[in-house]
């Protein structure tokens, strides 16, 4: 069976300037898959060539054996229905509420009547621990909040993919680690596929089955596998010292 | 190298004398220094940076001598080496290739624009067949927005420009006896210019700029990119219903435009002795059907006008506040100058035409 997502020799780039070439990776069905690296490595980058708001220089995107870019952007509708996707501002629509900013989608992918909507929206919210904030504005809550109403609307439309760029960043610990159960949550109870952009390590430790560690250096992938694994075994020294904090890293076995 | 006295931001400057050593001092005499603040380890590492540009070797700088807090300060200002790839240098570029550069700034504008422009026909096309996808609600509310909303200031200064025409008007007309005829240089002006372009230069200024900000904004908070991802074309959700709500409105805040200046106008003529009855009689004679649509007929190019550049500019904006700014700006002043371009082709159209 074809991985979920399949990534074949991509080559990003911002006119001349190549930010990653050649990564070649694969996500399966139910993986909480990490991207991670050092600051302007290009993560987000990949995130936006996954979700088709860039197209790469070279190489291809498959979702589960269908090529994704090689489809013209105006007949990708097939493959937005399956994603959902967290922005790393949340980008919720401001002049919305967050039961609005949930129903819309709803209300332009299919046909239901306004109360059925209204519940959908309102049990997204619940989900996220966000109860009886249905008719706030995205200005009148708290940076948390917003994140978590950005999840919320991500699973607006029940996507088996779920897009997260930096959930994590900006929150205090404990909101971080009430994220990482509400991932781990989705995932076991919705089957969702989940790719993170993220360098929070307390997180990529807690959640992620599998990452990918962009390097800079290089300007490809630098390394693939189970965080502990790459932690402790991966070949590359700069991975080691990433998952280290900066520590001097156990040396590979 | 020595370094003595104050080496204070606040203080007298700092004066360095004998020529600056081509490699790093192998000690530092600060028996002699006084009170400092960042500007003294800032002068060492600009030195030692220079240094260093010149020696590929990067040897760690020596600081015997140095007060210990400095030392500490220094090591961690070198602990991280300068970025390799940021420019150090800044090009000049020569009169000619600024010429270049502002030459292919102006076709790339040009082809943005014939580009938008195709996009919304496109987008058109889509709302005709039925095809075009955006809330009913955002439709409404923008309607509202530049109709009602506006009203207050189309009112003001349609009244003062109707009021204006005819002071001046008075004072020309006096002087033959012809002050009835107030009354017609008042009307025909309203309704054939000044009532369409001063409401197209107050939509420009208040709407254009709105739709530039608001789109803007979104965009430089991924809200577009969230719009994209869940499928819907942000040019049918943002563009299509702001562009039919000031097509649909100008041409009535143009009505309303003329009426009110023709108003501003009898205010005046009542006081120079123009009995209302009689003013009003006199702009229905002198204003035929043709010359009564000529500006309403304006007013719908110069919405699609105002909308477009507002809605092209705020897609265009960059992704920080200040790219909203610029967008903003160059919304209205687009919007402006396209309405008097347009505003003169239609004068010199309608003058062949003898209308």
């Amino acid at each position: 069976m074809a991985a979920k997502i399949t990534v074949r020799n991509l080559t990003m780039a911002y006119g001349d300037q190549v930010v990653m070439h050649d990564l070649d990776f694969e996500i399966q069905d139910k993986d909480i898959f990490v991207i991670m690296g050092g600051s302007g490595c290009g993560k987000s980058t990949l995130l936006r060539h996954l979700i088709g708001l860039r197209e790469p220089a070279k190489g291809s995107i498959l979702y589960e054996g269908k090529d994704f870019t090689a489809t013209a952007p105006d007949e990708r509708g097939p493959f937005f229905q399956r994603f959902g996707v967290m922005y790393q501002s949340s980008a919720l629509w401001s002049s919305l509420t967050l039961a609005e900013n949930i129903s819309m989608p709803v209300e332009e992918s299919c046909k239901l009547p306004p109360k059925t909507v209204r519940d959908l929206a309102a049990y997204k919210l619940a989900l996220v621990g966000l109860s009886g904030y249905e008719d706030f504005y995205p200005a009148q809550i708290s940076g948390g909040m917003k994140k978590r109403a950005g999840i919320a609307r991500a699973m607006a439309l029940d996507p088996d993919i779920l897009f997260l760029d930096e959930p994590s960043s900006g929150l205090d610990p404990l909101s971080s680690r009430r994220l990482d159960d509400l991932i781990l949550g989705l995932r076991d109870s919705q089957g969702s596929t989940i790719v993170i952009v993220t360098h929070e390590l307390a997180s990529i430790f807690n959640i992620a089955n599998n990452a990918l560690f962009l390097d800079t250096a290089t300007h490809t992938q630098g390394a693939l596998g189970p965080p502990c694994e790459l932690r402790d075994h991966s070949y590359n020294p700069a991975v080691r010292l990433f998952l280290n904090r900066g520590d001097t890293p156990k040396t590979s076995s | 190298m020595i370094l003595a006295g104050d080496w204070l931001r606040e203080g007298p400057a700092v004066s360095v004398t004998g020529t600056a050593p081509d490699r790093a001092p192998s000690r530092y005499q600060t028996e002699a220094l006084s009170a400092h603040d960042s500007l003294l380890p800032a002068f060492i590492l600009a030195h030692l940076r220079t240094l260093k540009s010149a020696d590929s070797a990067q040897a760690p700088a020596p600081m015997d001598g140095l007060p210990e807090n400095l030392r500490g300060l220094l090591q961690l200002a070198l602990a991280v080496p300068e970025e390799g790839g940021a420019p150090t240098d800044v090009r000049s570029v020569s009169k000619l290739e600024k010429l270049g550069n502002l030459t292919l700034s102006a076709c790339q504008g040009c082809s943005a624009l014939v580009e938008f422009a195709g996009q919304t026909v496109l987008s058109l096309g889509r709302f005709v067949r039925r095809r075009a996808r955006f809330r009913r609600s955002d439709f409404w509310m923008t309607l509202q927005q530049c109709g009602v909303e506006a009203l207050p200031i189309v009112s003001l200064i349609s009244f003062l420009i109707g009021l204006i025409l005819a002071f001046v008007g008075n004072v020309q007309l006096a002087n033959f006896g012809a002050n009835l005829y107030v009354a017609d240089l008042v009307g025909i002006a309203m309704v054939r210019e000044m009532g369409v372009v001063m409401t197209a230069i107050i939509m420009s200024g208040r709407t254009g700029a709105a739709f530039a900000a608001h789109i803007g904004s979104m965009k430089a908070n991924e809200e577009i990119d969230a719009l994209r991802t869940f499928g819907f074309d942000p040019f049918d959700f943002l563009v299509l219903p702001r562009l039919l709500a000031l097509v649909l409105m100008m041409p009535l805040l143009t009505v309303y435009a003329n009426i009110v200046g023709i108003l501003g106008g009898m205010l005046v003529g009542s006081f120079v002795g123009i009995p209302p009855v009689l003013y009003w009689a006199e702009t229905v004679a002198s204003l035929t059907m043709t010359t009564a649509s000529l500006g309403v007929m304006k007013s719908v190019f110069f919405g699609a006008a105002i909308a477009i550049s507002g809605c092209m500019q705020g897609m265009q904006a960059g992704n920080s506040s200040a790219a909203v700014g610029e967008a903003t700006t160059r919304a209205v002043v687009t919007a402006i100058t396209t309405v008097i371009v347009l505003d003169s082709a239609f004068a010199a159209i309608f003058t062949l035409l003898n209308i």
